[in-house]
């Protein structure tokens, strides 16, 4: 099992298995992201209330709940690069930031955009699209102060700690956030109720979901080997990888 | 122990790894877990620019656990002029500082010296009054180990020299 | 312990001898407020509503100032380095660098808060809360705002990143300390988010002082 773990987590047998895996991730969350997107926004009914605006649903739902996940899983690589100093749990972290704040960035937008319809305005003070707002904060913090370090690890590890915090912070802003929303009651917050969901809407909504997630497992995988091969470049498997790859083009072009 | 090499070479990396301020970009660095006692003098001197000497051993004093009346002596014996020591640290000439910052030596007996570039901006009395102490702490059975690009001070008992490449 | 004492009066005297970098927060925080003041209409009643959140962010803004010269001026000066190497556990250097920090900046804007939540109309009933929650919430900030500034000791442009990277970090203090106010201001119960606040205090002089020391180590490396 150790045995396992190690070999695993070296950079050029996990480069291996990245490249093994990714083309069937990718291909596996074009699939369900097109089947439910194409049933969510063409064939599933529209909402008795909301009409088709609700179809954002298909797009803002899925990538709200990555966006979190995303941090938890940023934030646990954090932990092992800090404690076991895995180069690959750094790699993996700041791979995971970019593709975590782009799916906060699209869960705003959508949000925004179905607010418009349904609150009458882009922006409330929503808890929930409140916190995403500072969820977004955090990414780009800890991006940011990747950019700053000139050496990788050192930057890597600053945001590990940077990250780790900001885990530790998530649960207080949510928390935090709500209560404040509870605070002035009066306004005239429209709350979404939680009406139960038809087989037909829920159905390309968990297809979706699913696509989304495995499209993120692929963009991590891929930036992750690609971080590897920027931080190893020079080491000797990254030049027996370059010429095998140089010897493809040649019988490519032949 | 004395080492050299050219600019950029790693001796104050070296020394840094040795202190424990760094670790090694490769190889594993396996710590006593009972180590010696060391005084560090790195190329800074960790004297605050607006403190004056005596207010900046003083605090090293007060922030070790040693006795506060220590510091009169030590910079005694690193012959600082009276005139020196109540000023702010900012004023004092290079020279100046870096008796005030090797003057931590004194302060307490510690086996282990690691020292970089502890010559820079002494002047010849200065280099003379380090080659004392430095023998003084050699001869009660201390270790040192020095960088310096230029050559230490004659008689000193037992230096071993390294030169690193790059 | 006699190290933290150390810490204490070398920052004390630090403050002494540079007294305009000692003066600035209070100063900004004055003028800050002021500003707002000046930028709305003359007894405008609403003030007094917002008085809450200006007087919060300038208190957030003015420690901001002086943060990231926290770490700095010790790592250049290579005092951190022997820090670093004392026996004192670098954790509680970092907790008495972050305290003498809130005594030195965070404690006068407490202070300062009552006259000026006052003169933002402020009914004298709440601003007990108000102190309350700054009393709590400042601390928080020179904790929090202390390990990012640790993170970015050795960054050249550091200081344009500390803010970017405190402010979310600090939401949930800012949000609870303006909240205890209007809650006071319409009548309510101001202990709950009190506690929080304590309860945020309590969790960051827990945590912080560990992490922020593994982030000034990580400035060597």
């Amino acid at each position: 099992m150790w045995t396992w773990f190690h070999r695993l987590a070296s950079p050029p047998s996990f480069y291996r298995l990245a490249e093994r895996l990714a083309p069937w991730l990718g291909a596996a969350s074009l699939l369900l992201l097109l089947g439910g997107w194409i049933d969510g926004l063409m064939f599933a009914p529209a909402d008795y209330q909301q009409k088709d605006a609700f179809r954002i649903i298909y797009v803002h739902v899925p990538t709200a709940a990555v966006s979190l996940s995303l941090y938890s899983a940023m934030a646990v690589a954090g932990v092992v690069a800090v404690i076991w100093r895995i180069k690959l749990a750094e790699c993996a972290m700041m791979a995971i930031a970019p593709v975590g704040a782009s799916m906060t960035a699209v869960a705003l937008i959508t949000g925004m955009l179905w607010g418009k319809p349904m609150w009458g305005a882009y922006w409330v003070w929503d808890a929930r699209l409140t916190s995403e707002l500072v969820l977004l904060f955090l990414y780009l913090g800890v991006i940011g102060l990747y950019q700053a370090f000139d050496d990788p690890r050192a930057g890597a590890r600053a945001c590990a700690l940077l990250a780790i915090v900001g885990a530790v912070n998530v649960p207080i802003v949510k928390f935090s956030v709500e209560w404040w929303n509870s605070l002035h009651q009066g306004s005239t917050l429209l709350k979404m109720g939680k009406p139960t969901m038809s087989a037909a809407m829920a159905g390309p909504l968990y297809a979706a979901l699913a696509g989304t997630m495995l499209f993120c497992a692929y963009a991590v995988l891929r930036r992750m080997q690609n971080e590897l091969l920027v931080r190893e470049r020079g080491t000797r498997w990254v030049g027996e990888l370059q010429r095998a790859q140089a010897v493809d083009d040649r019988s490519a072009s032949v | 122990m004395h080492l050299r090499g050219a600019n950029g070479a790693g001796k104050s990396s070296l020394l840094e790894v040795l202190a424990g301020l760094r670790r090694p970009a490769a190889g594993v660095l396996r710590r006593n877990p009972d180590p010696l006692p060391l005084h560090w003098v790195g190329h800074r001197n960790a004297l605050n620019p607006h403190l004056s000497a005596v207010e900046n051993l003083r605090f090293w004093c007060e922030f070790n656990g040693q006795a506060v009346q220590r510091v009169a002596p030590a910079l005694d014996r690193l012959a600082l002029p009276a005139g020196a020591r109540r000023r702010a640290v900012r004023t004092l000439s290079a020279g100046q500082k870096r008796r005030t910052a090797l003057a931590r030596l004194v302060l307490a007996p510690r086996p282990l010296w690691l020292l970089d570039e502890p010559l820079d901006g002494l002047d010849v009395d200065g280099i003379a009054t380090f080659a004392g102490l430095l023998s003084e702490h050699l001869k009660g059975g201390g270790i040192a180990v020095v960088t310096s690009h230029q050559a230490l001070p004659k008689d000193l008992p037992a230096v071993r020299e390294w030169t690193l490449q790059r | 312990m006699s190290a933290m004492l150390a810490i204490f009066r070398r920052e004390l005297l630090l403050a002494m001898r540079a007294r305009t970098e000692w003066l600035m927060p209070p100063f900004f925080f004055i003028v800050v407020v002021t500003l707002f003041g000046l930028g709305t209409e003359p007894n405008d009643p609403k003030l007094a509503a917002f008085a809450p959140a200006i007087l919060w962010v300038a208190a957030l803004l003015s420690t901001l100032l002086t943060l990231e010269r926290l770490f700095r001026a010790d790592l250049e000066d290579g005092t951190l380095e022997q820090l670093c190497l004392g026996a004192t556990p670098l954790a509680v250097v970092a907790l008495a660098k972050l305290l003498g920090h809130w005594a030195l900046t965070g404690l006068p804007l407490v202070l300062l808060a009552a006259p000026l939540a006052v003169g933002l109309g402020v009914t004298s009933a709440s601003v007990p809360t108000l102190v309350a929650g700054l009393a709590l919430g400042t601390p928080c900030i020179s904790l929090i705002g202390g390990f990012v500034a640790a993170l970015t000791v050795g960054l050249p442009r550091g200081g344009l990143l500390l803010p970017a990277l405190v402010l979310p970090l600090i939401t949930p203090a800012l949000i609870f300390g303006t909240g205890a106010v209007r809650a006071a201001q319409q009548g309510l119960d101001a202990g709950a988010p009190l506690y929080f606040l304590a309860a945020i205090l309590v969790l960051s002089l827990t945590l912080i002082p560990w992490i922020a020391s593994a982030a000034l180590r990580n400035a060597f490396d």
